[in-house]
């Protein structure tokens, strides 16, 4: 009950005049941030970080999950009528989205979209409501070596379900930590892996990294892709909406599902791009109309859409309660606590009710106006993608820019953003995966802290991982992602296949 | 790229070693996570090396010339900015990289280019040193609108 009281005192945070306008601002900004390619989560968060120095914590995260919340929103508006997805985890949703609006049912694309989007998130919502506040109070226990097993178990789930070549993953993830290494060993106060160069003395920010390899670096890929917007018209009315919302509750079983694949995707750091994916497999072999997926069954918009935003939403859970962020935007997140001078994990619900609740509470609101806001302003954010790309483009890398000099107010830093731009574009180009090196470079510090204090307790042995049952089964669980490709094969491979003809 | 990576692995294993990643009296020392990780990007690297010479991916194309073209068409201007910034200021650069992309890529008359060119900058100075009040980088242009 105390967490009902906690969450009314949120919604009291939140509803203030200032902290309105705020997410409002911030909702408006994550759709253009969708809907603009080149743009997108983790690098439009990264780039807005800098404004929110001024601000209270509290206004100020609000505003950047009201960016994300907007982004995951503005992602379907260009999948369903471009056909370009605008967010990764929006590629799903092009599949039975564009169809549709090919046959002129564009307006009930977007709205089931939005609206499963909307029940998506809101599902997570709750859950993070219910869930985080045990899981941090459980989490109050962890020492050093349980710490280190809870980033073990995010970066094996990690190298275990990625689409990507494993080993491709473990070495993107491994040159993230190298990275984030670079400048003072805080435990020993030591330079090392600077090579005398003094710009590396303060080591490599992450916020730099994410506006380099997914900002600039998706602009290249989108260069090659070649330019051609041609898109679909679209218009809502409320007829539209209120036709569309009266199909949706036949589709519960498939909403209820895709709910939770993308709760479960999301907390274990697999992210909204899986989970998409995931939810539109099940769906079409679950469906009695699955043949039909692909030539515009909304269904088929419907499970994408809402696995998309519960993982979207509830990267949130581990972020705040563990201090492991479930995604990239979620890792930006975090930067941010840190620099606003929080301490995520944890102790974050004791010691900072007022700022937890009020985001949380913020999370409700922020769906509910986003969906008014994407279902009014379609028109005209679909004419924002007429602006062709090469006006976009050099906006977008002024953008850039700026976000990574406000970092540090250093020059050094946007020279730096650029080379990792062409980093990401090579590494892309490569099927290396992005993801595990930004969180790598995030969580590297405290992951090797919590290594090296365990290493400490233990006088260097490695058996304090398996100390006690406690570490023992999250250091299980790890190895148990790690090889879950591998184990999911033996598995079939035992189990009889039904015989199918 | 994985070629790359092992260079990278290799300098990664260098500078830990030469920080001393071996247990000191009171603990590890500076560079005794920073070598298991270099490790670890050579193991990795090296299996890639290898899957994709097996692959036989010598022989596939990585893009095509035309998309080479046209990435580099905006990797060699951006690179330019960017050299340019800590010497004109992010204003002045901003509107010459908006100018070059609008006249070069995008074949637009002047009467297109320059009121974007000129708009965007002068948009991002009311919004950051204005509205928000931070500070970005400036050259003699702006020095000598007194700024």
């Amino acid at each position: 009950m105390e967490e009902i009281a906690n969450l009314f005192n949120g919604f009291a945070v939140v509803l203030q005049p200032f902290n309105i306008m705020v997410m409002v601002v911030g909702i408006l900004l994550g759709v253009i941030i969708g809907v603009l390619p080149g743009l997108g989560g983790a690098n439009g968060v990264a780039i807005l970080l800098p404004l929110t120095f001024s601000m209270s914590p509290t206004s100020a995260i609000i505003m950047l999950s009201c960016i994300y919340w907007g982004a995951l929103f503005g992602g379907a508006i260009t999948s369903v009528l471009f056909n370009i997805p605008g967010e990764p985890w929006s590629v799903a949703t092009t599949f039975d989205g564009h169809p549709m609006a090919q046959k002129g049912k564009a307006g009930e694309a977007l709205t089931a979209a939005f609206t499963s989007s909307f029940v998506g998130a809101l599902f997570a919502v709750i859950m993070i409501t219910l869930v985080a506040p045990l899981v941090a109070a459980f989490a109050l226990r962890f020492g050093p070596a349980e710490k280190f097993g809870v980033y073990f178990l995010a970066f094996c789930s990690f190298i275990g379900m990625s689409k990507e070549p494993p080993f491709k993953t473990v070495a993107a993830m491994m040159i993230g930590f190298a990275l984030a290494s670079v400048g003072l060993d805080e435990m020993t106060g030591q330079l090392r892996l600077t090579f005398g160069f003094e710009k590396l003395l303060t080591g490599f920010d992450f916020l730099i990294a994410v506006i380099g390899l997914f900002g600039i670096g998706e602009i290249l890929l989108t260069m090659e892709e070649g330019l051609s917007f041609k898109g679909r018209s679209a218009k809502i009315n409320s007829r539209v909406v209120f036709q569309t919302w009266a199909q949706l509750p036949r589709y519960w079983m498939t909403s209820l599902r895709s709910c939770i694949i993308g709760c479960w995707m999301g907390v274990t750091p697999a992210g909204a791009t899986p989970a998409s994916f995931m939810s539109y497999g099940i769906a079409k072999r679950a469906s009695k109309d699955g043949h039909k997926f692909g030539t515009g069954e909304i269904e088929g918009v419907v499970a994408p859409e809402t696995a998309a935003h519960a993982a979207g939403t509830s990267a949130l859970l581990p972020m705040l309660a563990l201090g492991v962020p479930g995604s990239p935007t979620a890792a930006v997140l975090l930067g941010g606590l840190l620099i606003w001078g929080l301490q995520p994990g944890p102790m974050l619900f004791v010691e900072q009710k007022e700022f937890v609740w009020g985001l949380i509470a913020s999370m409700y609101l922020g769906n509910v106006v986003g969906l008014l806001i994407v279902l009014t302003c379609v028109p005209l954010l679909a004419a924002i993608l007429r602006i062709p790309f090469s006006i976009i483009a050099p906006v977008i890398l002024v953008f850039c820019a700026i976000g990574a000099y406000t970092v540090h107010n250093s020059t050094f830093d946007v020279m730096l953003m650029m080379v990792f731009g062409v980093f990401g574009y090579l590494l892309k180009k490569c099927n290396y995966p992005l993801a595990p090196m930004v969180l790598a470079i995030v969580l590297g510090n405290a992951a090797e802290e919590s290594f090296r204090q365990s290493l400490l307790a233990s006088q260097g042995s490695l058996t304090i991982f398996w100390s006690n049952w406690l570490v023992g089964s999250i250091m299980a669980l790890g190895l148990i992602a790690l090889f879950w490709p591998l184990i999911s094969q033996a598995l079939t491979r035992v189990r009889p296949r039904p015989v199918t003809t | 790229m994985a070629g790359l990576m092992i260079v990278f692995a290799l300098i990664v294993i260098g500078g830990s070693m030469s920080v001393g990643f071996n247990w000191d009296f009171d603990g590890p020392r500076a560079g005794f996570f920073p070598f298991y990780i270099g490790l670890f990007i050579l193991g990795a690297s090296i299996v890639n090396f290898w899957q994709s010479w097996s692959d036989g991916a010598g022989g596939r194309l990585f893009a095509e010339w035309g998309q080479i073209r046209q990435v580099v068409s905006v990797v060699v201007p951006s690179t330019v900015y960017v050299a340019l910034v800590p010497w004109i200021g992010i204003y002045v650069s901003s509107a010459l990289l908006i100018a070059v992309f609008m006249k070069w890529l995008g074949r637009y008359g002047w009467s297109m280019v320059l009121p974007v060119a000129a708009g965007v900058p002068v948009a991002t100075f009311i919004v950051f040193e204005r509205w928000f009040l931070v500070p970005l980088p400036k050259g003699l242009i702006e020095e000598l609108l007194g700024f």
